[in-house]
C-alpha cells in the first residue's frame, strides 16, 4: 500500500462482501418461492424478499465502488486521501442506514414502514429498485455528497489522471441521476419516464464509466502497460458507452405511453450498446497479452479478463437479444428480462467489484498477492460462480422463450399462472444452479482465510 | 491505437460526443413531453383524485415487487395494466384482492391479504382503470398480459 489512507477501503470491501452473501441467500429464497409458492409465506412474501435481494445488490455494489475509489484515488493522485476520518464516519452511517432499511423491510409491513418514515411527506417509495424509505434515500444523498467531496478534494490537490477524472465523472453522475428518485408524479407515464433516468442512466450510463475506470486501473497495475495506452483505450470505451447508452434509454420507452418514435431511437442506439462492452473485452485481453510484467496476483488478472467477457455476454449479447422493438414487444417483462438482468449485473458490476477487491485486498492486508493456495481457491470460486450464472441465465432464457410463446404468441394463449407451472422444470434447474453459486460464494469467502499469505510479501 | 490517434483526440471525442448525445436525448425528451398530453390520460389523473390515491396504494403495498405494470416490475405474478379486462370487471378485481387467504394457499404463489378498505379498493381500481387507458403502443400483446 503506497498511501496509508488507502486503508479506509478495507471496511468498504468487507461490508460489500457481507451484503453480497445476504443478497445471494435472498436470491435462493426467491428461487424457491418460484416453485413452492407459499415458502416462508406470509412471513416473507415474494415482494419483500425481492426488494431485499435487489436493494442489497445495489448497496453492496455502491460499497464496492466507494471502496474502489478510496483505494485508487490516493494512488492515482499521488496524495493521501483528503479526510480518512470522514470516509470512516460515512462508512458507518451507510452501513447502519442500510442495515436498518433491510430490518425495516423484513420486520414491518411495507405500508407501515412507509407511514413511519414520512412517505406521506414526499412519496418516493414502492417503485422498483427505489423502494427505500425517505430517510434512507436522504442518507444515500448525504453519504454520496460527503464521499464525492472527499475524493474530489483528493484529486484536486493531487495529480489529475484520466482514470481519476473518468471515475469522478461516473460517481458524480451516479449522485446526480439518483436525485430523480425523489420525483414521483401521479402521472404514471411521467413517473416511469424519469424513473429510468436513475435506473438506466446508472447501469447503462455512468456506472460503465466507473467500471471502465476501475478496470483500467487494475490493468495498469497487473500488466505494467504504459499509462498512455491504457488511458486512450479508456477514453474510447467511455465514449462508446455514453454515445450508445444515453439515447439507448429509448429502449425503455417503447410501451410505457411515450411516443412510438422511441422504438426507432431505442432500437438503433441500444443495438449499439454491446460495442463498448466488446471494446472492454478486447481491451482487457490485449493489455494482458502484451503485459510487461507477470503480476503475482493471477486471480486478479482472471477477474479482470472475466469481467470483460461476462459483461459483454450479459449486458451486451443478452441485452441485444431483446432490445429491438419488434422483439421486445413480445419479450417485455418476461423471464428473458430476468435472464439478461442476472448475467448483466454479475458480469459487469459484481465482477468489476470482485476484480478490484481481488487486486486490492491482499495489498491492504500487507502483501502484493495472496499465496498460491489462496489464489487457487479464489479461482475455483471464480469458475463456480461464473459458470453458475451462465447456466442460471440459460435456464431463465429457456423459461422466457417458452413463456413468451405459450402466453403471448401461441394461437391459444395460456394464463400467466398456467404458463408458470409449465415452465417450472427450468425454475428447478435455476434453483439448483443457484445453490452451486452459493457454494462458489462460500469458496470465495474461504479464499480469504486459507493460506498463510507469507510467500508474496509486499515490497 | 497507434501514434496517429492521440490521447487528446480521444478526450475531445469523448467530451464532444457525450455532450452532443446528451443534448440529443434532452431534445427528444422535451419533444416527448410535448406529445404526452395526447397519450398519457393526464386529464383523468387531474380530475379523479382516486387515481392518485390508488397509485399510492399501489406503491405502499409494493405491488411492483411481484407484478408488472406496463411490463415493468417483477415477473412473479401477472401483468396488471389490463387486469380489469382480463378478470371481466372492476368488481372481480376487488373481490380477488379482498378474498386472498391470510396464510396463503398451500404450495401455491399467494398474494398477501392487505386488508384494504372499500375506499382503498375503489382507489386501486380507479388507478388500474386509468393505466389501461394510457396509449402504450398496443402493449401488452394480448389479454393474458
Amino acid at each position: 500500500m503506497q498511501y496509508k489512507s488507502q486503508a479506509v477501503a478495507k471496511p468498504y470491501f468487507i461490508a460489500a462482501i457481507g451484503l453480497f452473501v445476504g443478497q445471494i441467500l435472498f436470491g435462493l429464497i426467491l428461487g424457491t418461492q418460484y416453485l413452492i409458492g407459499d415458502f416462508l409465506f406470509p412471513a416473507i412474501p415474494f415482494n419483500i424478499a425481492r426488494m431485499v435481494h435487489t436493494n442489497l445488490l445495489i448497496v453492496w455494489l455502491l460499497f464496492g465502488f466507494m471502496g474502489a475509489a478510496y483505494y485508487l484515488i490516493p494512488e492515482e493522485s499521488e496524495n493521501e486521501l483528503f479526510s480518512p476520518k470522514l470516509a470512516l464516519v460515512m462508512f458507518w452511517i451507510f452501513l447502519v442506514a442500510g442495515a436498518l432499511t433491510i430490518v425495516g423491510y423484513l420486520a414491518l409491513p411495507y405500508a407501515t414502514l412507509a407511514k413511519l418514515t414520512g412517505n406521506d411527506l414526499l412519496e418516493t417509495m414502492g417503485r422498483e429498485f427505489l423502494e427505500q424509505p425517505l430517510p434512507t434515500k436522504v442518507g444515500i444523498v448525504i453519504v454520496a455528497l460527503a464521499f464525492l467531496f472527499n475524493i474530489t478534494m483528493t484529486v484536486l490537490k493531487g495529480k489529475k489522471t484520466v482514470i481519476s477524472l473518468i471515475l469522478l465523472l461516473g460517481l458524480w453522475g451516479l449522485a446526480v441521476f439518483f436525485l430523480f428518485s425523489f420525483y414521483n408524479p401521479g402521472n404514471l407515464v411521467v413517473d416511469k419516464f424519469f424513473w429510468w433516468w436513475t435506473v438506466h442512466l446508472w447501469v447503462e450510463g455512468v456506472w460503465e464509466l466507473i467500471m471502465a475506470a476501475i478496470l483500467a486501473f487494475v490493468l495498469i497495475k497487473v500488466t505494467g502497460i504504459d499509462r498512455e495506452v491504457i488511458e486512450k483505450w479508456l477514453y474510447v470505451i467511455v465514449t462508446l458507452a455514453l454515445i450508445t447508452g444515453i439515447v439507448g434509454t429509448g429502449h425503455h420507452y417503447y410501451w410505457i405511453g411515450t411516443p412510438e418514435y422511441w422504438q426507432w431511437w431505442g432500437s438503433i442506439f441500444s443495438a449499439l450498446e454491446p460495442i463498448p462492452f466488446f471494446a472492454m473485452t478486447i481491451f482487457a485481453f490485449n493489455m494482458v497479452n502484451r503485459r510487461r510484467r507477470d503480476h503475482p496476483n493471477r486471480a486478479a488478472v482472471l477477474w479482470a479478463l472475466g469481467t470483460g467477457v461476462m459483461a459483454f455476454l450479459g449486458a451486451g449479447v443478452w441485452g441485444f437479444l431483446h432490445t429491438l422493438a419488434p422483439v421486445n414487444f413480445y419479450t417485455h417483462g418476461s423471464q428473458i428480462t430476468a435472464a439478461h438482468g442476472h448475467m448483466a449485473f454479475y458480469g459487469a458490476y459484481v465482477m468489476i467489484n470482485l476484480t478490484i477487491i481481488s487486486y486490492a485486498m491482499p495489498i491492504l492486508r500487507g502483501r502484493a498477492a495472496n499465496d498460491n493456495k489462496s489464489q487457487v481457491v479464489e479461482m475455483w470460486a471464480f469458475w463456480l460462480m461464473t459458470v453458475s450464472i451462465v447456466f442460471i441465465t440459460l435456464f431463465l432464457t429457456a423459461a422466457g422463450i417458452l413463456q413468451v410463446w405459450l402466453q403471448r404468441i401461441s394461437d391459444t394463449p395460456m394464463d400467466f399462472m398456467v404458463v408458470q407451472s409449465q415452465i417450472a422444470p427450468f425454475y428447478w434447474m435455476r434453483l439448483v444452479t443457484g445453490v452451486i453459486f452459493l457454494v462458489g460464494l462460500v469458496v470465495y469467502l474461504a479464499s480469504f482465510f486459507v493460506g498463510g499469505g507469507k510467500e508474496e510479501r509486499a515490497a | 491505437m497507434n501514434g496517429a490517434f492521440t490521447k487528446s483526440m480521444a478526450r475531445n471525442i469523448f467530451y464532444g460526443g457525450t455532450v452532443f448525445f446528451f443534448l440529443l436525448f434532452l431534445a427528444l425528451s422535451f419533444d416527448t413531453h410535448q406529445q404526452l398530453p395526447k397519450r398519457d390520460m393526464r386529464q383523468t389523473v387531474a380530475s379523479d383524485p382516486k387515481v392518485v390515491a390508488g397509485k399510492k396504494i399501489w406503491e405502499t403495498r409494493n405491488c411492483v415487487g411481484c407484478h408488472t405494470l406496463l411490463g415493468e416490475g417483477a415477473y412473479f405474478a401477472p401483468e396488471l395494466s389490463n387486469v380489469i379486462k382480463r378478470l371481466g370487471s372492476e368488481e372481480a378485481v376487488k373481490d380477488f384482492i379482498k378474498l386472498r387467504p391470510e396464510t396463503g394457499i398451500p404450495g401455491r404463489r399467494s398474494m398477501p391479504q392487505f386488508n384494504l378498505t372499500d375506499k382503498e379498493l375503489d382507489d386501486v381500481v380507479a388507478f388500474l382503470r386509468y393505466v389501461n387507458t394510457i396509449n402504450a403502443a398496443n402493449w401488452p400483446p394480448n389479454i393474458k398480459g
